[in-house]
């Protein structure tokens, strides 16, 4: 279950803006999802150690050697808005 | 009714700081953390990038072993215990100057932890990338009316090295001395520029207060950025001030991250409250997991030179220095060194005194000058200390000497005997002091009758007399010979 | 000419540029030409040149490849099946492209896909659904619809595609043809816009098994810049084996019984009958967490999805919406430019991280993975492959099941154990229900991939399937 308010706050967190009526289906649709995903809570896991790899590999590693960066033009080429020089953005705060 | 006494009691109350810091250390590799781009010297903006440090679609992460290696070095050097088995997470937020809308940082799991340097202890000691530089565009770079900055995305992805401390620190001064013992180790280590000013070196400052003597932790503030010593102290006096006055008025400090600015002393939130950060933690499924092998923790441990805190030890103990000297000889490691092959250039037991030549006359004359890069040879410094020792020159025409040695070099028994700087003794000392008491009659007179100070006025005579080329021991005891 | 030139398998076509008997660039332009009829919606852009070079020796022998929307291509459009893309032409080369145009397989054209890899019809596409070749009022399965659709329907000799909870076997599967999810990190993923980092996977589409392992032997390889990649410990064979015998195949009730359409079960019961003929063994095996495999992907998936996408801001690259503040330019261009699957697992992801909910959520999906990994593990401790339906259902209709997210994740059972464990599994056609292709899909231990080529080789010659259907 998740509710309308908490809806709000995972988007906010998400950088979603929502209108209303999204709001309004996104709940019913992720109450509906989340409360078959809750199935994982009927099962005993305590001893068991969760998977983020599944290739057991360690210590993949790069040696400290440059490589050629991209010209100027290059990193700003597919940018939305720049001042020729960086990309541009609203002011954080303003 | 009632009031004013409970008033009183919090007023009368004394409150002691609790202190823990962050510090972000910049890594002087020379790649990136995770992609192959140099890193940047105040190159033009945004020519330092690639896909992967811009965070381009489709683009993954590769960890610079460098990195790792000095992260190695640095938790050894705290005296932290190195993890069997790091691994990265996301830190996920938005901001224009975080390219991916995370942050790769270890979370869970740090690199290095449990450690000390002096007094305080090392929580723990963790590899990341740094973000961007947001500039602000000024009044030609409005959009839509409003304020526009600009992103460079030369410094997003420099490695660093964050060390977080236990809550050890008890003032603000203690918080800017036990800084700089870290700047100095971390620059013998020579695994960053640790340059305050220049960002390779940054401080935050979890501070709290509670009743002297209670050992529950108040409720802390986090401050950001305080970019030199100075601005350190200052801004842990000023939050201090600030909590202790909240509190003696019966308020409460609220949990904030706070900007400190130098220029007015003013301490403002950061950022706004609203603004829930939930970092949403989770492993870094592009990278795996660092598992130190044997043959990579050697090769750091013997990547250790001594540090400023083993040679202060060191100096103290076996050199027999003072503790305040051997501190300022162990944390200024060109100072250090060139002590310590002068001393060596010299048998017997001028250690002490090359010691205080050093950080006193020397450093007054070359300042924060590497005295290797001077004319100065440690053998010549040994034997100047040497001859002082032994009185064939006076102590202030010694300094001369040193002035001539850091300038043009050269060997300090030629310079004193061509310069005749050479202690004045046997009978011209005499002859000099027979005639300094008959001229100064009235305060032989004095001394006769018990005022040691009158000494002065002949000594001084003396001195006049010989150009300073006395040795004011010697001309002491033929004062006192023919009173 | 052209015709009999598109009815040849890819490999048969290489094999006569090799020979000399096709030139490289005539065979490009036939297929070029084929490719620009597009009437599915299958291409989202077709080369309209041939490369400057075909090298007529390469192993590839030049036979152009379909590589899937998802794959960064310089210079050329990559959106990933999003507005927020739309228009982006990335700086640099997938490596897995780039490998396949080093082996002399040059890039034919971008399929279109779910948004973000994000679905199991196709229909999530920002830029329209694509249709099944089979009956085009019909889903020809996602999220590699666009390059399923384009080698059944000869619009491409074979294509590439990624797999994550069964992106490339399901569509496989759903349009008759062969596809491969090979052992997590045997193919690169640089270059791959990412939709769920521990579970994406590229592999092949192909017409047929010898298709299919020479385009993967090529895509292979331990790359530099992917830190998670580990190539093959062993090369690529072709298969060549007509017989089964020796091989035990596990049959799972968990992903072969509930939910199985008949038509489905039908053809699924005549490929194991063709096993036993084949002089293969049966033998069933049980993967007990199969049922909470969903639950955990559907954590996983939109957890690690949550953050790769939040480097869709608006600032560097694709779709910015027009505003005076931060906030507002953020979550406008994000409010455009997704569509409503991808908005949907972006809120459950970061629900399901989101503080208080991590360990519920995350935490635990995560030993369920540990679970489902040791089921498969004893599993092949008794057999050395395992086999079931690729798909519960043949290609359903379009718009059939879009109001019913739900729904349309609980159909990916049967492909999203495999992902969860890294394990490879192929999807072959296992013959018709209903006039539309019933998928069999073999899974091994990882790095198997030889072993369930040749059993899949074997299977093809028994089943002789005809997918020229598709083909007009
Ligand atoms: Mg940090
Ligand atoms: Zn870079």
């Amino acid at each position: 279950m998740i509710d309308r308010d908490q809806v709000l706050h995972v988007a906010r967190l998400a950088r979603l803006r929502l209108t209303d009526e999204e709001v309004e289906r996104m709940t019913g649709e992720l109450s509906t999802i989340l409360d078959h995903i809750e199935k994982i809570s009927e099962l005993d896991l305590d001893d068991v150690a969760p998977t983020s790899h599944v290739v057991a590999m360690e210590n993949v590693l790069r040696p400290d050697e440059p490589r050629p960066s991209l010209p100027r033009e290059g990193a700003l080429g597919q940018a939305p808005d720049t001042d020729g020089v960086g990309f541009r953005v609203p002011s954080p705060g303003a | 009714m009632g009031a004013a006494p409970v008033a009183d009691a919090l007023a009368e109350r004394a409150y002691e700081p609790v202190i823990g810091l962050e510090i972000h250390v910049q890594l002087s590799t020379r790649t990136k953390m995770f992609c192959g781009c140099e890193l940047s010297f105040g190159e033009q903006p945004n020519t330092r990038t690639c896909p992967v440090c811009l965070g381009l679609p489709g683009t993954l992460p590769v960890t610079n072993a460098e990195a790792v290696h000095f992260g190695l070095m640095i938790g050894m050097a705290l005296g932290c215990e190195p993890a069997p088995r790091s691994i990265f997470h996301r830190k996920n937020y938005f901001y224009p100057d975080l390219p991916k809308g995370y942050q790769i940082s270890q979370y869970d799991i740090p690199l290095a932890r449990d450690g000390r340097l002096g007094d305080i202890r090392i929580h723990r000691v963790h590899l990341e990338e740094d973000a961007a530089k947001l500039v602000h565009a000024g009044a030609s770079g409005r959009i839509h009316g409003a304020e526009a900055s600009a992103v460079d995305f030369n410094r997003g992805g420099t490695p660093l090295v964050e060390i977080v401390t236990e809550p050890d620190v008890r003032s603000a001064a203690q918080a800017a001395e036990w800084l700089r013992l870290l700047r100095v180790t971390l620059r013998q280590l020579g695994v960053s520029d640790v340059n305050m000013e220049e960002g390779s070196l940054r401080c935050d400052a979890n501070v709290s207060i509670r009743p002297a003597g209670e050992a529950t932790l108040g409720t802390k503030t986090e401050l950001k950025n305080m970019n030199s010593f100075r601005f350190l102290e200052r801004g842990v006096n000023a939050e201090v001030a600030r909590q202790e006055e909240l509190l003696r008025e019966g308020g409460a400090v609220t949990q904030e991250t706070l900007h400190f600015d130098p220029r007015t002393g003013a301490l403002s939130p950061l950022r706004s409250k609203e603004e829930a950060h939930d970092y949403r933690y989770f492993p870094e499924p592009d990278l795996v997991p660092i598992a130190p092998t044997e043959e990579m923790l050697e090769r750091a441990r013997s990547a250790l030179p001594e540090l400023p805190a083993q040679r202060a030890e060191r100096l103290e103990s076996d050199m027999g220095l003072v503790p305040d000297t051997a501190r300022l000889l162990a944390f200024r490691s060109d100072l250090g060194d060139f002590f310590e092959r002068a001393a060596a250039a010299r048998v017997g037991d001028d250690s002490k005194a090359i010691a205080n030549w050093i950080v006193g006359e020397l450093v007054a004359n070359i300042g924060d000058a590497d005295p290797a890069d001077t004319k100065l040879e440690p053998e010549s410094l040994a034997a100047l200390v040497g001859m002082v020792r032994e009185g064939t020159v006076a102590g202030s025409a010694a300094k001369d000497v040193l002035t001539t040695l850091v300038a043009e070099g050269g060997d300090p028994a030629e310079i004193v005997e061509a310069e005749n700087l050479g202690a004045a003794g046997g009978d011209e000392l005499a002859r000099v002091v027979d005639q300094a008491m008959a001229d100064q009659a009235d305060a032989v007179e004095k001394i006769r009758a018990g005022n040691d100070k009158a000494t002065g006025a002949v000594m001084g005579a003396v001195m006049r007399a010989t150009e300073g080329r006395a040795d004011g021991a010697e001309v002491q005891r033929l004062i006192r010979e023919r009173l | 000419m052209t015709g009999d030139l598109l009815d040849l398998t890819a490999a048969q076509a290489g094999q006569r540029v090799r020979a000399g008997e096709l030139s490289a660039s005539d065979l490009f332009e036939a297929w070029r030409e084929r490719a620009a009829t597009d009437s599915l919606n299958a291409y989202r852009w077709v080369a309209d040149a041939p490369p400057p070079e075909i090298a007529a020796g390469a192993p590839l022998g030049g036979v152009p490849v379909a590589i899937k929307d998802l794959f960064c291509t310089e210079g050329v459009p990559s959106a990933a099946g999003s507005r927020i893309l739309e228009g982006y032409l990335p700086p640099y080369t997938a490596t897995a492209v780039e490998q396949l145009a080093q082996a002399g397989a040059p890039m034919l054209g971008k399929t279109n896909m779910d948004e973000f890899a994000m679905g199991s019809s196709n229909e999530n596409s920002g830029f329209g659904p694509v249709m099944n070749p089979w009956d085009e009022s019909r889903v020809p399965g996602g999220s590699s619809g666009g390059s399923a659709a384009a080698v059944a329907a000869g619009l491409a000799p074979w294509a590439i595609g990624t797999d994550t909870g069964g992106s490339i076997r399901q569509p496989a599967a759903l349009c008759g043809i062969v596809g491969l999810k090979p052992t997590y990190g045997s193919i690169s993923r640089y270059g791959m816009i990412a939709f769920a980092s521990s579970l994406d996977q590229a592999g092949p589409l192909t017409r047929d098994v010898t298709d299919c392992a020479l385009l993967f032997r090529h895509m292979v390889g331990r790359d530099p810049l992917d830190s998670t990649s580990t190539g093959l410990p062993e090369e690529v064979r072709l298969p060549d084996q007509e017989r089964l015998d020796g091989l035990r195949f596990g049959v799972p009730p968990e992903l072969t019984r509930g939910g199985v359409d008949p038509g489905v079960a039908a053809v699924f019961e005549q490929s194991l009958r063709h096993i036993e003929e084949l002089g293969g063994t049966l033998e069933e095996v049980s993967l007990p967490h199969s049922d909470q495999g969903i639950s955990a992907y559907y954590v996983i998936a939109p957890a690690e999805a949550s953050a790769n996408l939040a480097r869709f801001d608006g600032v560097r690259y694709g779709l910015r919406a027009e505003a005076g503040d931060l906030a507002s330019m953020y979550e406008d261009t994000r409010e455009h430019g997704f569509g409503d699957e991808v908005k949907r697992r972006i809120m459950l992801g970061t629900y399901a991280l989101s503080s208080g909910y991590y360990d519920a959520y995350y935490g635990r999906a995560q030993r369920v993975r540990t679970k489902i990994a040791e089921d498969f593990r004893s599993a092949f401790e008794r057999v050395d492959l395992i086999v079931t339906p690729t798909s519960p259902t043949v290609a359903f209709g379009l718009g059939e099941r879009t109001d019913d997210p739900l729904a349309m994740y609980l159909s990916d059972f049967c492909t999203v154990p495999m992902p969860l464990a890294g394990i490879p599994a192929i999807s072959i056609p296992g013959g018709l229900s209903d006039e539309l292709p019933v998928g069999i899909q073999l899974a091994g231990p990882a790095f198997s991939e030889n072993r369930i080529l040749e059993a899949a080789y074997a299977l093809e010659q028994a089943i002789g399937f005809d997918g020229s259907g598709a083909r007009g």
